[in-house]
C-alpha cells in the first residue's frame, strides 16, 4: 500500500482495533500507538518528500494514487501531497497524538471517546491528502460529523446548545462547498480532479457566482468574520483534546479548502473579490482581538483569539502572491500549535481550578509552573514575538500584504497590523491576571501535580512553536517551493 | 582579518540562558541540593558574561587598534552572516555579526555592564525566591541586547528589539506576586509595544520600496533610499520620511521619549541591578542607536525634516524629565527620570549632527555621551540598590545620614553625582560639554533648553545625593551597613570607569562617516557648563545637606509648579483615560456585546427559525443521539444524490 493510503489506514485500523478493547487503560494505549505509528508515517513521509525534491523531483503533487471509485460520475479516490499538504500532515499528526495524551484522564466512555477522537483524525488526514473534490467533500464531512458527538457528549456547560450551534453552521457551509464542487465539476469538463480542473479554465460566470459560495462556505470552519459566532461556544463546551484538535486543526480545513479549492480552482474570481474578503479578514483580526479583551473565560479568550489570527491567515491569501500565500500556511501551523498548546493547558487549568474565569484565578505561576511558563511563552508565540513561531508566520504574512501598494490595502493592511498590539494587550491581561499577582485563593495552595501524559501533551505541541521560530527556514522553503503551481495559477489571468 | 569568533559572545549567554533556565527553575532537579538552588545558577550566568565580556574587549582591541583605518575610513566587517528565513527570492531576512564602530563600542558597553551587574546581583539577589530565575532572564536580556547591536539588517534589529522588550517585562514583573510589579510590566511592554508598531510598519514600507532591510545598502549613498529618485510622497513627506519616522517612533518608545515615557519611572518596580542594565544603561538607549545607525538616513531623506523631530523630542524631553526629577521622593524614580533627560540630550545631539568632521559633532557627542552615561547610571543605580539593600526602602525620607555607615557606596556614588553633573574630570563633563558645542552651533534655543537642563540635572542629583549621605540623621530599625565585596567591588570598577571614560579621544574611533576626527573643548562654553552645575549643586548643598525649612518654603513658594511636576505633568492620567474610557469602555466592551448580541443573534435566530420548523415535525424526536446521527447522514447523502441528479438531469 502506498505510503499516503497508509496515512489513512492506519486510523482506520486504530479504530476498528478499538472497537475489540474492552479495557480502558488498553484503549488508551492502542490510540496511543496507533497515532504514534501515524505520526511516524508522516515524518517518514516528509523525509521521503524532501529526498524526491532534492533529487530533482518536479511534478506538482507527488505520491499521487489515483484510483477510481464511482466510475458514472468520474469519482476518484485521487491522493498526492505536495509541500503545503505534508506541512498540515505535521500539523495535523502532532496536534492529535498531544490529543490522546492530554484525553489520557477521561473516564466516561473512553473507547467511545477515542474512537470519536481517532474518527475525527482520519477525515483530516484524508483531506489533506485528497486531490478529488469529492473524496475530499467525504473526508471532510468525515471530520465534521463526531464533532457534534464529542462535544455533546462529553462537553460541559451549555454542551447540547453549543454542539447544535456548531453543527447546524457547519452543516450550513457544507451545503455551500458542495454547491460551489458540484458547480466547479460541471463548468470544469466533469471532473473532480484538481490537478486537471486547475488546467482548465471555468467560464468567468460560473467563477463568479461560485467563488464565493466556496469561499465562504470554507471560511465558516475557518472563522471568517462574521461567521465566526460558533466558536466562541463551541471551543467553551468541548472537551480539552476536541477544542485542540478543532481550533488546531479542524479550523485550517477551512482555511486550506479556501486556498486549494477556491481559490486554486477559480483564480480569476478570487482575484476579483479579494479585496472585498480581504476587508472581513482584517475586520476579523482587528475585531477577534478587541474582542478578546473583555472575556472572562479563557477558552473565549481563546476564541476569540482565534478569530483574530485566521483573520491574519485569509489576509496573507487575499494579499494575492507568493509571501503572503507562504505566510498564510505558515500561519496555519503556528496558529494550530499555539492553540492547541492553549487549549491543553486550559484543559490542565481547569481540571484543577474548576473554573475559567479569569478574574477569579490569580497567582498560579507559583503553584503551577510548569503550566504557567508554558502559557507565558505561548502567549508571547500568539502575540508574535520573534523567536516563536507567530512572529514567522506573522512577518511573512505582513511583508505580503504589503506588497500591494495602493491606498485600500495599504490601509487595511495597517489596521491589521495595529492588532499587534491589541493581542498584546488581551495576552498579557490574562498573564497578569491568572499567573501573576497574589495567590487568589487558598486552597490552589495545594492543586495536584502536573502528570506525565499532561506534560507529554503540552509539550508535543509547544516544543515546536519554539523550533519553527527559532529556525524557520527548512519549513518555509518547503512550503514556498510548493506555491509554484497556485502562484502559476492565481497570476496567469492577470489583466 | 578574521571575526568569526565573534559569534561566541552570543553563544555563551544562549548556554548559560539554557542551562540555568531548564535546569536551575526545575525544584524537582534543585530541591536536594542545597547548592543547586542557590549561587550555582548566579555563577554560571555570570561566569558566561565574563567570557563574553573578554571576546568583547578582544574584539575592540583587535578592531580599532589592530585593524585600525585602513584607507582613512574605519571599515565595516562581518563576523558571520546567514539567511534566517526568505520573504521572495530578492528579500530575505539575515541574521549575522556587523562589527563597525558603534557596534563595537557598544559590545564593551553592554558585556561591562552586564558582567558587573551579573557579579552585583550574585549578592544583592542572594536568597530571594527565583534565584535562578533572575539570572536566566538576565542572560536572556544579555543575548538580545547583544543581538540588537550588531544587527546587520533592520529586521533582525526588530527581532531582538522585541526580545529585549520581553526581558525587560520579565524582569520588571520578576517579583510576579506584586500586584504593582505585575502592573508595571505590562504597561512597559503595552506602551513600547505600541511604539513598535510604528517601527514594523516602517519597516514594511522600506521592505516595498528599498527592497532591503540591509543597514550597508539601505545607507549607501547610492543605495535604494539615497540613491534613487524621491519615491512617492504622502501628505508632504516621501514614503522613506514616512518610514524613518514611523522607525523613530519605535525608537523613542525603547527609549523613553516624550510622550512615550510613561513606561520607564514604573519599571523601576524591578529589582534594582535590572533597573541599572536594562532600564539605564543598555537597553533605553537602543532608540539612540538605532537613530545612529540610521543617521545618514535621517540627515538626508526629506532634507532632515525627520532629524529635526528627533532633535526636538529629545529636547522637550530631557526639560520635562528633568523638571519632574527634581520633586520626586522615591530615588528609584529620580534616577529614571534622570535617565529620560539623559536619553532625551543623546537624541538632541543627534538631531543637530551633521554627517562630516566638525558638522558630526553631534552624532560623536551623542555617542560618547551614551558611553560614559552607561558607566556612571548603572553606578548610580547600583549604588541606589546597595543603599536599598541596607535600608529597606527606596524613600528618600527613610533615610539620611548614610555617609557614615556605607563609605565605599558613598564615595562612589558621589564620583557619580559628579559625573553626571558635568564636573570635570568625570566623563559626564567631556560628552555633555560636547554636546553642548553641538547644540550650541545648531539650535540656539535648544542649547538654552539644555544648559538650563545641565543645572537641573545637578541640583536633583545632589539632592538624593546630600538627601542619601547626608541630612538629618536617623535611628534605623537595623543598623545599616556597607555590602559584601560581590556588591562593593562593580560599584569601584564602575566608578573608575565613570573618571577615566572621559579621558578617551572619542572621535578618534566614533563619528558619522567612520573617519576619525580630532575634537577640541569649546572652553568658554565649558566654563559656563561648568559654572552651571557648580550652581545646581551649592543650591542643594544649600537645601538638603542639613535639614532645615527651606525645601518646603520652596515647594510653597512654587505652589501649583511644584504640584505639577510632582505628578508629572499628569500625563499617566491621559494615558489612563484613553486605554480605560477609550480602548476597554469605548471599542473592546462594545465588540464584544455586539459579538454576543448582534451577529450571534442573526445566528441564533435561524436556530430559532429551525427550532419553531422542527417543533412541527416533532414526533421524529427520540432524544437518542445515535438516531439523529443517522437520520442526519442519511439526509445528507440523499441530499447528495438528490443534487446530482438534479443537475445531472439539468446539464446532460
Amino acid at each position: 500500500m502506498d505510503l499516503l493510503s497508509m496515512l489513512i489506514f492506519i486510523p482506520v485500523l486504530t479504530v476498528l482495533v478499538l472497537f475489540f478493547v474492552k479495557d480502558m487503560r488498553a484503549v488508551r494505549v492502542v490510540s496511543a500507538v496507533g497515532i504514534g505509528l501515524e505520526a511516524l508515517a508522516v515524518i517518514r513521509l516528509t523525509s521521503l518528500y524532501v529526498q524526491a525534491r532534492h533529487a530533482g523531483a518536479t511534478a506538482d503533487f507527488l505520491f499521487t494514487r489515483d484510483v477510481p471509485w464511482f466510475r458514472p460520475l468520474n469519482i476518484h479516490y485521487y491522493v498526492g501531497v505536495d509541500g503545503i499538504a505534508i506541512s498540515m500532515l505535521l500539523l495535523t499528526a502532532i496536534v492529535l497524538l498531544a490529543g490522546v495524551f492530554v484525553s489520557w484522564s477521561i473516564e466516561d466512555l473512553t473507547r467511545e471517546f477515542y474512537i470519536s477522537l481517532i474518527v475525527l483524525g482520519t477525515g483530516v488526514f484524508g483531506f489533506f491528502v485528497s486531490l478529488d473534490l469529492f473524496t475530499m467533500f467525504l473526508f471532510y464531512e468525515l471530520a465534521v460529523i463526531p464533532m457534534y458527538l464529542l462535544i455533546g457528549i462529553w462537553g460541559s456547560g451549555r454542551k447540547e446548545f453549543a454542539a447544535m450551534k456548531l453543527t447546524l453552521m457547519l452543516m450550513g457551509a457544507s451545503a455551500l462547498i458542495l454547491v460551489s464542487i458540484l458547480g466547479i465539476y460541471f463548468y470544469g469538463g466533469r471532473t473532480f480532479n484538481m490537478e486537471e480542473l486547475a488546467t482548465t479554465r471555468i467560464p468567468l460566470d460560473a467563477q463568479r457566482f461560485f467563488f464565493p459560495m466556496a469561499f465562504v462556505g470554507f471560511g465558516v470552519l475557518g472563522a471568517l468574520f462574521p461567521f465566526h459566532t460558533w466558536s466562541p461556544d463551541g471551543h467553551a463546551s468541548a472537551p480539552t483534546a476536541v477544542s485542540m484538535l478543532h481550533a488546531g486543526v479542524l479550523m485550517k480545513l477551512g482555511t486550506y479548502g479556501a486556498f486549494r479549492v477556491a481559490m486554486y480552482l477559480l483564480p480569476v474570481a478570487a482575484r476579483e473579490m479579494a479585496p472585498f474578503f480581504m476587508v472581513l479578514a482584517v475586520i476579523g483580526t482587528v475585531y477577534g482581538a478587541f474582542g478578546a479583551i473583555k472575556q472572562r473565560d479563557l477558552k473565549y479568550i481563546n476564541a476569540y483569539s482565534s478569530v483574530s489570527h485566521l483573520g491574519l491567515i485569509f489576509l496573507g491569501l487575499l494579499a494575492l502572491n507568493r509571501t503572503g500565500y507562504t505566510g498564510a500556511v505558515l500561519q496555519m501551523i503556528s496558529h494550530g500549535l499555539m492553540t492547541a498548546v492553549f487549549f491543553a493547558l486550559i484543559g490542565m487549568i481547569y481540571g484543577r481550578t474548576h473554573t475559567r474565569d479569569v478574574t477569579r484565578m490569580g497567582g498560579l505561576l507559583k503553584v503551577l509552573p510548569f503550566i504557567g511558563a508554558v502559557y507565558v511563552i505561548t502567549g508571547f508565540a500568539s502575540l508574535g514575538l520573534p523567536g516563536l513561531s507567530g512572529f514567522v508566520a506573522e512577518m511573512q504574512i505582513f511583508v505580503g500584504a504589503f506588497r500591494n501598494a495602493d491606498m485600500y490595502h495599504r490601509v487595511f493592511t495597517v489596521l491589521a497590523v495595529s492588532a499587534i498590539v491589541v493581542t498584546a494587550v488581551y495576552i498579557l491581561r490574562v498573564v497578569g491576571m491568572m499567573l501573576m499577582g497574589p495567590l487568589k485563593d487558598p486552597h490552589y495552595q495545594d492543586l495536584p501535580r502536573v502528570y506525565w501524559y499532561e506534560r507529554l501533551g503540552g509539550l508535543l505541541v509547544f516544543i515546536p512553536v519554539v523550533l519553527i521560530g527559532v529556525a524557520p527556514l527548512w519549513l518555509t522553503n518547503l512550503i514556498w517551493d510548493s506555491m509554484e503551481p497556485i502562484v502559476r495559477q492565481l497570476s496567469q489571468y492577470m489583466q | 582579518m578574521d571575526f568569526g569568533y565573534t559569534i561566541w559572545i552570543f553563544v555563551l549567554p544562549i548556554l548559560s540562558f539554557l542551562a540555568i533556565g531548564l535546569l536551575g527553575t526545575r525544584p524537582a532537579l534543585t530541591g536536594r541540593s542545597e547548592l543547586l538552588r542557590g549561587r550555582v545558577w548566579g555563577w554560571i550566568g555570570t561566569g558566561a558574561v565574563f567570557g563574553s565580556w573578554l571576546l568583547a574587549l578582544v574584539t575592540a582591541y583587535r578592531y580599532f587598534f589592530v585593524l585600525g583605518t585602513p584607507d582613512g575610513h574605519r571599515p565595516v566587517v562581518f563576523g558571520a552572516k546567514w539567511v534566517w528565513m526568505r520573504f521572495s527570492e530578492h528579500l530575505s531576512f539575515d541574521m549575522g555579526i556587523l562589527l563597525d564602530p558603534i557596534s563595537v563600542m557598544m559590545l564593551v558597553v553592554v558585556t561591562t555592564v552586564s558582567f558587573l551587574v551579573h557579579l552585583y546581583s550574585t549578592g544583592y539577589m542572594a536568597g530571594e525566591r527565583g534565584y535562578a530565575r533572575f539570572f536566566a532572564f538576565l542572560s536572556l536580556f544579555t543575548v538580545s541586547m547583544l543581538g540588537l547591536v550588531v544587527a546587520t539588517n533592520i529586521f533582525q534589529m526588530y527581532f531582538f528589539w522585541e526580545l529585549v522588550g520581553v526581558s525587560s517585562y520579565l524582569l520588571i514583573g520578576f517579583y510576579y506576586d506584586k500586584p504593582s510589579a505585575v502592573a508595571a510590566a505590562k504597561k512597559a511592554f503595552i506602551v513600547t509595544r505600541f511604539a513598535d508598531l510604528g517601527f514594523l510598519i516602517g519597516i514594511l514600507i522600506l521592505s516595498y520600496y528599498a527592497g532591503t532591510f540591509d543597514f550597508q545598502t539601505l545607507v549607501s549613498a547610492g543605495g535604494p533610499v539615497l540613491g534613487g529618485p524621491a519615491g512617492r510622497s504622502f501628505m508632504g513627506l516621501s514614503v522613506f520620511g514616512w518610514a524613518l519616522g514611523l522607525i523613530f517612533m519605535g525608537g523613542a518608545g525603547k527609549s523613553a521619549m516624550f510622550p512615550l515615557h510613561i513606561w520607564l519611572p514604573d519599571a523601576m518596580e524591578g529589582p534594582t541591578p535590572v533597573s541599572a542594565l536594562i532600564h539605564a544603561a543598555t537597553m533605553v538607549v537602543a532608540g539612540v542607536y538605532l537613530v545612529a545607525r540610521l543617521f545618514p538616513l535621517y540627515h538626508e531623506v526629506d532634507g532632515g525634516a525627520i532629524l529635526r523631530l528627533v532633535a526636538w523630542t529629545g529636547g522637550i524631553t530631557s526639560l520635562i524629565a528633568a523638571l519632574i526629577a527634581m520633586t520626586q521622593e522615591d530615588i528609584k524614580r529620580v534616577l529614571a527620570y534622570s535617565t529620560m533627560s539623559q536619553l532625551g540630550y543623546m537624541m538632541l545631539a543627534l538631531g543637530v549632527s551633521g554627517l562630516h568632521g566638525h558638522e558630526g559633532l553631534g552624532y560623536m557627542a551623542s555617542m560618547f555621551h551614551l558611553f560614559t552615561h552607561a558607566m556612571f547610571k548603572a553606578l548610580l543605580f547600583l549604588g541606589a540598590g546597595s543603599v536599598i539593600h541596607a535600608v529597606h526602602s527606596n524613600l528618600m525620607r527613610d533615610m539620611g545620614g548614610l555617609r557614615k555607615y556605607m563609605p565605599v557606596t558613598h564615595l562612589t556614588f558621589l564620583v557619580a553625582c559628579l559625573a553626571i553633573s558635568g564636573i570635570p574630570p568625570f566623563s559626564g563633563f567631556f560628552s555633555k560639554d560636547e554636546i553642548l558645542a553641538a547644540a550650541f552651533e545648531r539650535d540656539k534655543l535648544l542649547f538654552v533648553i539644555e544648559y538650563a537642563v545641565a543645572g537641573i540635572t545637578a541640583f536633583y542629583m545632589f539632592r538624593i545625593y546630600f538627601g542619601i549621605f547626608w541630612g538629618r540623621e536617623r535611628t534605623y530599625a537595623h543598623t545599616p551597613h556597607e555590602s559584601p565585596a560581590v556588591m562593593t567591588i562593580p560599584l569601584v570598577v564602575l566608578a573608575i570607569l565613570s573618571v577615566l571614560t572621559g579621558l578617551v579621544p572619542f572621535g578618534e574611533y566614533v563619528t558619522a562617516d567612520r573617519t576619525p576626527y580630532h575634537g577640541h573643548i569649546n572652553w568658554p562654553l565649558a566654563l559656563a557648563s561648568i559654572a552651571v552645575g557648580v550652581v545646581g549643586i551649592l543650591v542643594a548643598k544649600r537645601f538638603y545637606q542639613r535639614p532645615n525649612d527651606l525645601p518646603a518654603r520652596a515647594a510653597e513658594m512654587w505652589g501649583r509648579w511644584y504640584k505639577w511636576t510632582r505628578d508629572k505633568f499628569y500625563i499617566d492620567e491621559i494615558y489612563q483615560f484613553v486605554a480605560h474610557k477609550i480602548m476597554f469602555a469605548g471599542i473592546a466592551a462594545p465588540v464584544a456585546w455586539f459579538d454576543r448580541h448582534v451577529v450571534d443573534g442573526f445566528m441564533r435566530g435561524l436556530g430559532w427559525m429551525t427550532e419553531t420548523f422542527s417543533l412541527l415535525i416533532a414526533d421524529l424526536q427520540s432524544g437518542r443521539v445515535r438516531q439523529y446521527a443517522f437520520v442526519f447522514m442519511g439526509g445528507l447523502i440523499a441530499l447528495v444524490l438528490l443534487v446530482l441528479f438534479v443537475t445531472g438531469l439539468l446539464n446532460g
